[in-house]
């Protein structure tokens, strides 16, 4: 057949590569029989999170209690109505038994909605803000600012800090952690004297540095994510700053300690005790867990690529192993007589020793975790060390 | 908070070096507008692929970057082939593989050589130029040549097409988190109260030489020349001879590099993500369109100011730089149309 000829042919070529493109949905047997929907940012602004997300839900068994588990992944981009509407195409569609998601959190505030709606139990993969957590259906997976910071400000009192200057990031993420540094923080004697923004991708924090600085601080308080910490912790650095610098959970990440170096140095993170489970005492509830997902995680994507997000996913598998057996005693996956069961059982199974802490869900409180869910953590050579309590 | 001498002279060389960057990436855009018409959004993406190519480099592993260089060689190539279906020339195909695949072949296996050994910094940097300036061209071939002569608006929404789907490919090259590269040159000295690294001197210096360069390109050599020709009248330059998508071509490959270069500079002094280039390009463009989207001078001197009011601004409201910084285009663009004769789009 010539060219010309195959051309004219587009018609069959069309359909070949209809029948190309849609192999994997005839591939995906109907059989499974919990249904499990994910919504997360696996692009765009959430990504960082995303990513290990979806890398630790490929660690996620096959079945729980003999029951086959489908799981159907989708991208919000971060983006909260996106979110929304794959929230209801779980619900609508594929009739998920659990939904979760998403990982930044107006999304997540917006797939909480449609779970409440329609009554599907959901993990939301973000600190959702309490009214939201307050919602039937709905449970938090990572800890409440309020978890992490009351391990912090406890810190900074013992170590002497009273005027505190705040650099952060200028959204939902740094303002949260700033209310919590003002409101909280004044029980612990904790004045802030100066309260800078940034975003992300800005190239330079000098002038948000220099008034940090120009504060006469105790210390600094880093309220930012990821990679994107680093820009103040190395700003305030340069700039001669030699106090404490107190550095918030979410820049807790390998490439934040490769990009600061040496500006780390006199630095204290909070984080969840995923980061450090090798170097938690044995009889810590954390341990277990944390050391299975390591293995696993660390095993299939290489060492030192753990993080603190994606072991969430991983936490929420722990609840599902222990609920679901209870539910499936009153009902069949794919009814909701079995998603209300389910939801009764993860309120009345705990408690579960995850990895980020030990998850004990009460119908007042959906956020589940105490003080066991947060840790300290100095860096040293590019790694992250458990700070020893302070007597 | 009051303002201090020590704080000011602080925040005017921050504003400065920050402000030479957009210098360069404003030219690049006045460059690609008056020649092509197209406004040229990607810009920010390759700023952002020069330094995460260069901190990938850092680390002696090979970036994700010639990769991608292959893969726009491949569409290039496939691309010209379809144009070519009816009318298929030996020599035309051979210049064509050698360009389309030959070079992007060429530079693939020379990383893949190089990145490994601990190379000075000077030709890290070089190999970081000529992954990226290459881009130019097939970007140029693939998503402009075709459209050379629709309207601004069909190009403008080329542009964020291409701006979006360049986004997506960072994220796929380079993962989500940043980087940041090492320091060309570690030095620094003070200066008074001013601590001035080598990397800052560098900044200043590479934006002067490439004006200067930009300006002798133009001034002295036929094909830039003939880049001005189709600046002034696309049409009265065909005319007269000069192959208006040769300049479109030249002008992309000048684009990328300046590109490439600004990316290079700005990665050691910054946390740089797949994503960040889109908002460094637009500080560029506020400066381009304070220069009237056509003067090369006035472009560069915004630029500076850019620079400066957002150093000030993040000193004094943080919260909202960049509503002060994207808010200087609004009395400038009411006085361009207060002066303008309106005209329909031809």
């Amino acid at each position: 057949m010539s060219w010309e000829d195959f051309m004219k042919n587009r018609f069959f070529a069309g359909i070949a590569a209809i029948a190309v493109m849609s192999l994997p949905v005839f591939a995906n047997p109907a059989l499974a029989d919990i249904t499990i929907g994910v919504t997360i940012p696996t692009t765009g602004p959430g990504a960082a999170l995303g990513i290990p997300l979806k890398n630790s839900i490929e660690l996620w068994p096959k079945e729980i209690a003999g029951e086959k588990l489908k799981v159907i992944l989708l991208d919000d981009a971060g983006d909260p109505s996106i979110a929304t509407t794959n929230a209801r195409r779980f619900a609508n569609d594929d009739k998920v038994d659990v939904m979760m998601g998403s990982a930044l959190t107006p999304a997540a505030i917006g797939a909480a909605g449609v779970a409440a709606e329609v009554g599907v139990p959901h993990f939301a993969i973000s600190p959702v803000p309490p009214p939201v957590a307050k919602g039937k259906w709905t449970f938090v997976l990572p800890q409440y600012s309020s978890v992490l910071a009351k391990r912090m400000f406890t810190r900074m009192k013992q170590d002497g800090v009273k005027r505190v200057s705040f650099i952060g990031f200028a959204d939902s993420y740094g303002q949260q952690w700033v209310e919590e540094l003002k409101n909280t923080g004044k029980e612990y004697g904790l004045e802030v004297v100066a309260d800078e923004r940034y975003a992300r991708a800005d190239t330079s924090v000098s002038g948000q540095v220099l008034k940090a600085i120009a504060a006469k601080p105790d210390a600094v308080f880093i309220g930012a994510s990821g990679t994107g910490a680093a820009l103040p912790q190395i700003g305030v650095r340069e700039r001669g700053f030699t106090g404490p610098v107190y550095v918030v959970s979410g820049a807790v990440t390998f490439e934040f300690l490769r990009i600061a170096g040496k500006a780390v140095e006199n630095t204290i993170f909070s984080s969840g005790p995923i980061m450090v489970a090798e170097d938690q005492p044995d009889d810590s509830p954390t341990k277990a867990e944390g050391l299975a997902y390591l293995k696993a995680y660390e095993g299939k994507f290489g060492p030192n690529s753990r993080t603190q997000f994606g072991s969430h996913v991983w936490d929420a598998m722990v609840i599902l192993k222990k609920a679901v057996p209870v539910a499936l005693q009153k009902a069949k996956p794919g009814t909701s007589e079995f998603r209300a069961a389910l939801r009764d059982a993860i309120e009345s199974s705990g408690p579960y020793n995850a990895t980020h802490g030990v998850f004990q869900f009460t119908p007042q409180d959906h956020y589940g975790l105490d003080q066991r869910g947060a840790v300290l953590l100095t860096a040293k050579d590019g790694k992250f060390q458990l700070l020893p309590e302070k007597k | 908070m009051h303002l201090d001498a020590t704080i000011a002279t602080f925040l005017i060389q921050d504003g400065l070096t920050n402000g030479a960057v957009y210098a360069l990436l404003g030219l690049a855009i006045v460059l690609v507008f008056s020649v092509t018409r197209v406004i040229f959004i990607p810009q920010g993406e390759f700023v952002a692929y020069g330094a995460l190519t260069l901190a990938t480099l850092d680390t002696g592993n090979v970036p994700g970057t010639p990769k991608l260089l292959l893969c726009f060689g491949v569409a290039a190539f496939l691309l010209d082939l379809w144009s070519w279906r009816r009318d298929l020339k030996v020599d035309a195909l051979l210049r064509n593989i050698a360009l389309n695949l030959g070079l992007p072949l060429l530079i693939y296996g020379a990383v893949l050589y190089l990145a490994p050994l601990q190379l000075p910094s000077v030709v890290r940097v070089l190999i970081t130029v000529s992954i990226i300036a290459p881009m130019g061209l097939y970007v140029y071939r693939i998503a402009y040549r075709p459209l050379a002569d629709a309207s601004v608006l069909v190009l403008l929404i080329t542009s964020v097409g291409v701006h979006l789907a360049m986004l997506g490919l960072g994220l796929i090259f380079f993962g989500p988190e940043g980087l940041r590269a090492a320091p060309l040159h570690d030095g620094s000295f003070t200066m008074g109260p001013l601590l001035v690294t080598a990397q800052s001197v560098l900044i200043y210096l590479m934006t002067i030489l490439i004006m200067i360069a930009l300006y002798f390109f133009f001034e002295k050599t036929l094909l830039g020349k003939a880049l001005r020709a189709t600046a002034v009248n696309r049409l009265g330059a065909r005319l007269v001879g000069v192959r208006t998508q040769l300049t479109g071509v030249t002008a992309f490959v000048l684009a990328a590099t300046i590109a490439a270069l600004s990316g290079v500079l700005m990665g050691p002094i910054t946390t740089i993500y797949y994503d960040t280039g889109f908002l460094i390009g637009l500080k560029g463009f506020v400066a381009a369109i304070l220069g009237g989207m056509g003067s090369f001078p006035v472009t560069a001197i915004a630029a500076i100011g850019v620079g400066m009011v957002e150093s000030f601004a993040s000193f004094f409201a943080s919260n909202y730089k960049e509503i002060i910084v994207f808010g200087l285009i609004v009395p400038v663009l009411i006085w361009l149309s207060i002066g303008a004769i309106h005209h329909e789009e031809e």
